[in-house]
């Protein structure tokens, strides 16, 4: 029964080789990858983390939507790839009055919906109406909320949409009044949430403020951007191709674009390292290091809008005393951990919001400092540490917060003498007890929608929906939402926020940590990707080459 | 056999029953909803939103609401994809998982039965500890670490095949398929060993080998038939194994899978689709382990006696 005296069987084998063999050869032969087909025909392949939620821009909310609404569809204003100052979009040029309460916008003449209907000034009023509609569910309403009366309206203090500050003067002209000047207006106007939809083709799969009507599926989108939707395979893949009736049609350079939802960063990065992608949406930290050590210029890392924090929770009895608070904000050192620890260039964090944000620079209040630290323990009645409780840190499930909250924890044990308890817990339970104000230390995060400090600042006002620290000033709150809002440069409005960013920081119901940052890999063939601290990408400007700049 | 079957199609109703009411209660149970998210979710529309899912009604309501609708075959809308039915989520992912679950069956079986026959052929010496250790390997190797490796050496090293996506490119599903099927070959390459090793002693394999037959109509007919009988009763619950654990192997090669599917529904809190993923992997497990029993009541005569006495 010895093998070796069965020849047949011995043949069978061979034959069965030959035959895997024979069907694996033809895919051997080092066929051309993505990017080097991309290349020939303009077709970009991106990188584009989870498998969006939603493409209609009343709707959705995340950093993928964003990625493919803004290839779909444009506003109002654009925002230039490298300074992020308003453009002109949709409209060519606007007016701002004296008192800065009325915008008039121009619209162009030659804006067009993909299906060749003219984009005129009254789709933008019969969208925003739509956006304010509570049944739709659209969690980003509050950027209308500049504008006279859409809060009152969305609320439903009022009803009749007419006392809203939005008209038509006529098709080509849309005039906005707002509540009070506010200058970063212009900015919210390059979100999706304030781009047109397309009101037959909204109202032809459902009413307008019905949640999840299938006008954003692929055949049925009518969209206003330099791409229309081709193609969208549920977690495979979403296609945009060149829309032919986009006014500026003739700039754009991509015939094609090739969204992948990849949740997997080592995924990712491998199919960048095999020529599948020309982008990734990010970079695993463990990489990040190896990329800087080969000096491979594909490792992009640049300042991200956005800031980690940890949230107090000031109706915890021990951590109620703005002393403690202090002392636990003096004592991170937070130069180590963002270069021994994160790696990944992230900057330390002494204010809420990044600096540089449009020119807005935090006060310097916050260092580390632990002998300050020991002596406001003391003063609290925690001489050394004694008889302080041990206290939580809450994170969601995920190694990079771990690391974080283990090197806080030994920060804290050396320099203030504190024990500290470590959970985790899967994201919704985590956001569940961080809303029932069932914590005690919170790791947070907040990336900015708009590039400006009222972003980050007004957030932490008495019973804001996404404070969550039972911490409530009315100095505070009368400097962001009564003087902030009144003040028509941005050097006074910027004076102000600096004011209360000096409350928020002496008063530390949030501890920042750091700046995020964004981490990519970009192929030498991508060019005028340029680097901005929204990350986002202007796609009618890009283009793919071979040259070598 | 007909009315084994008819009563084990019966028996899959209360399983099924049982499937839905765990899992309705055990995912209500979970903290955090649906449309719970890291920006604050104004009152107003919280309630917009559980209006239109029906989250606003008593749970026992939507118990039997969820009931009513299932049993006329609506399986609901998703929460986290509006606009989309469970049903047709499933129905567009599926296919896919079930083609990687056929293409790694064909590699765990090819790579199992080879390796066990060969083992079986010569016990205890090399060519015996030879493939059975590499099939050890296989069972403790984990798919999340075969995987990599396999992407590692074929994909980015070799540049042969590519490391990810799912009928984009040319031999994107060689690498997905081995890395599933391997563990399950190292199974059946075990079963395939023991089942043969059985039958190759049995008086029979030595009156066929006495009347002259070669070696390759033994082993490939008579004893075959007879060793394969444990590797049949494995093969069903594998199959149904590979289609619901999928999830690693459809993430690692960025796979439009539904394991993929049913993993992130967890996560979102996606109730329906939840639901409908589990009752629907449940319904196909309860087949596959049905069609597993009949396949072995058909090579094996004396189960079919057993079957046949039964209805006496």
């Amino acid at each position: 029964m010895d093998i070796k005296s069965n020849p047949q069987i011995y043949r069978l084998f061979f034959l069965i080789l030959h035959g895997i063999y024979l069907c694996v050869l033809p895919g051997c032969e080092n066929p051309p990858t993505n990017v080097e087909l991309g290349n020939e025909t303009g077709v970009l392949h991106w990188g584009n983390g989870t498998e969006p939620q939603s493409l209609d821009p009343h709707i959705a909310t995340g950093v993928p939507e964003h990625h493919v609404i803004s290839a779909l569809m444009e506003g109002l204003v654009l925002k230039d790839s490298q300074t992020l100052e308003p453009t002109p979009g949709i409209a060519e040029r606007w007016d701002i009055s004296e008192d800065q309460l009325v915008y008039t916008f121009h619209l162009r003449s030659d804006a067009k919906w993909s299906n060749g209907d003219t984009l005129d000034a009254h789709d933008f009023v019969w969208s925003w109406w739509r956006a304010l509609q509570p049944r739709l569910g659209n969690l980003y309403a509050y950027m209308y909320f500049p504008i006279k009366n859409a809060r009152a309206y969305y609320n439903g203090d009022i009803n009749d949409f007419k006392e809203v500050g939005v008209k038509a003067v006529n098709d080509l002209t849309l005039q906005v009044m707002l509540e009070n000047p506010t200058p970063y207006f212009l900015q919210l106007l390059d979100h999706y949430s304030t781009f047109p939809v397309h009101q037959e083709t909204v109202e032809r799969f459902g009413s307008a403020d019905e949640r999840g009507t299938r006008w954003t599926y692929e055949g049925n989108m009518v969209s206003n951007g330099p791409f229309k939707l081709r193609k969208w395979t549920i977690n495979q893949e979403i296609v945009v191709e060149k829309n032919p009736q986009y006014y500026d049609e003739k700039k754009v350079k991509l015939n094609e674009i090739v969204y992948y939802p990849i949740e997997n960063g080592i995924t990712e990065e491998r199919m960048f390292r095999a020529g599948q992608l020309h982008y990734t949406n990010d970079v695993p930290i463990d990489k990040v290091e190896t990329y800087r050590a080969a000096n491979d210029p594909a490792l992009r890392i640049h300042p991200y809008l956005g800031t980690y924090y940890y949230r107090i929770n000031t109706r915890v009895p021990h951590l109620k005393d703005r002393r403690v608070r202090r002392a636990l904000a003096l004592t991170i050192d937070r130069e180590s951990l963002t270069k021994n620890i994160l790696k990944g260039g992230q900057i330390p964090a002494y204010a809420m919001t990044p600096p540089d944000t449009k020119g807005y620079f935090p006060p310097n209040k916050l260092e580390f400092n632990p002998l300050e630290a020991k002596r406001l323990m003391a003063l609290s009645g925690y001489p050394d540490g004694k008889n302080f409780p041990e206290t939580e840190i809450l994170y969601n499930t995920n190694e990079g917060h771990r690391k974080v909250a283990v090197a806080i924890q030994q920060m804290w044990k050396i320099h203030l003498n504190i024990d500290i308890r470590l959970t985790n817990q899967e994201w919704k339970v985590y956001l569940d007890s961080e809303s029932n104000g069932d914590y005690e230390i919170s790791r947070a995060g907040w990336i900015g929608d708009y590039v400006d400090p009222n972003n980050f600042l007004d957030m932490f006002i008495c019973g804001g929906g996404n404070n969550r620290t039972g911490w409530c000033n009315e100095d505070y709150d009368k400097l962001i939402l009564q003087e902030a809002p009144r003040k028509k440069s941005d050097q006074n409005r910027f004076a102000i926020f600096r004011e209360a960013e000096e409350i928020l920081i002496d008063e530390m119901p949030v501890i920042p940590i750091y700046t995020y940052t964004s981490k990519n890999l970009v192929h030498s063939s991508l060019k005028n990707l340029n680097p901005n601290i929204l990350n986002q990408a202007s796609y009618k400007d890009l283009f793919l080459s071979d040259d070598i700049e | 056999m007909i009315r084994f079957a008819a009563v084990r199609l019966l028996q899959a109703i209360p399983v099924l029953f049982g499937v839905i009411t765990i899992t309705f209660i055990l995912i209500h149970s979970a903290p955090g909803g649906p449309f719970s998210a890291d920006k604050a979710v104004p009152p107003e529309v919280l309630i917009a939103l559980e209006e239109k899912y029906d989250l606003n009604l008593p749970l026992w309501q939507q118990y039997f609401g969820y009931l009513e609708d299932f049993i006329s075959g609506d399986f609901g809308p998703s929460f986290k994809y509006p606009g989309r039915n469970v049903s047709e989520l499933i129905a567009s992912a599926f296919p896919t998982t079930a083609e990687l679950a056929l293409y790694s069956m064909i590699v765990a079986i090819g790579i199992g039965l080879f390796a066990g026959v060969v083992a079986a052929m010569r016990p205890n010496s090399v060519q015996d500890y030879a493939p059975m250790s590499l099939a050890m390997i296989g069972i403790c190797m984990p798919s999340f670490l075969l995987g990599p490796l396999l992407v590692l050496i074929f994909g980015i090293y070799l540049e042969w095949l590519p490391i990810s996506g799912w009928n984009s490119l040319p031999g994107d599903k060689i690498l997905p398929a081995i890395t599933l099927g391997t563990g399950y070959a190292a199974y059946i390459a075990r079963l395939t060993r023991g089942g043969m090793l059985d039958i190759l002693s049995q008086d029979y394999i030595r009156t066929a080998r006495a009347k002259g037959l070669s070696e390759i109509v033994i082993v490939c007919k008579h004893g075959l038939r007879g060793g394969l009988i444990p590797v049949v009763a494995f093969l069903g619950p594998a199959f149904a194994g590979m289609l619901g654990g999928s999830f690693v192997v459809e993430t690692i090669f960025n796979i439009p899978g539904l394991g993929r599917f049913y993993v992130q529904a967890a996560f979102n809190r996606d109730y329906t689709m939840i639901l409908g993923t589990t009752i629907f992997f449940a319904a196909l497990i309860v087949s596959f382990n049905l069609i597993s029993d009949i396949l072995a009541m058909w090579m094996n005569p004396k189960l079919r006696q057993k079957d046949l006495g039964d209805e006496k």
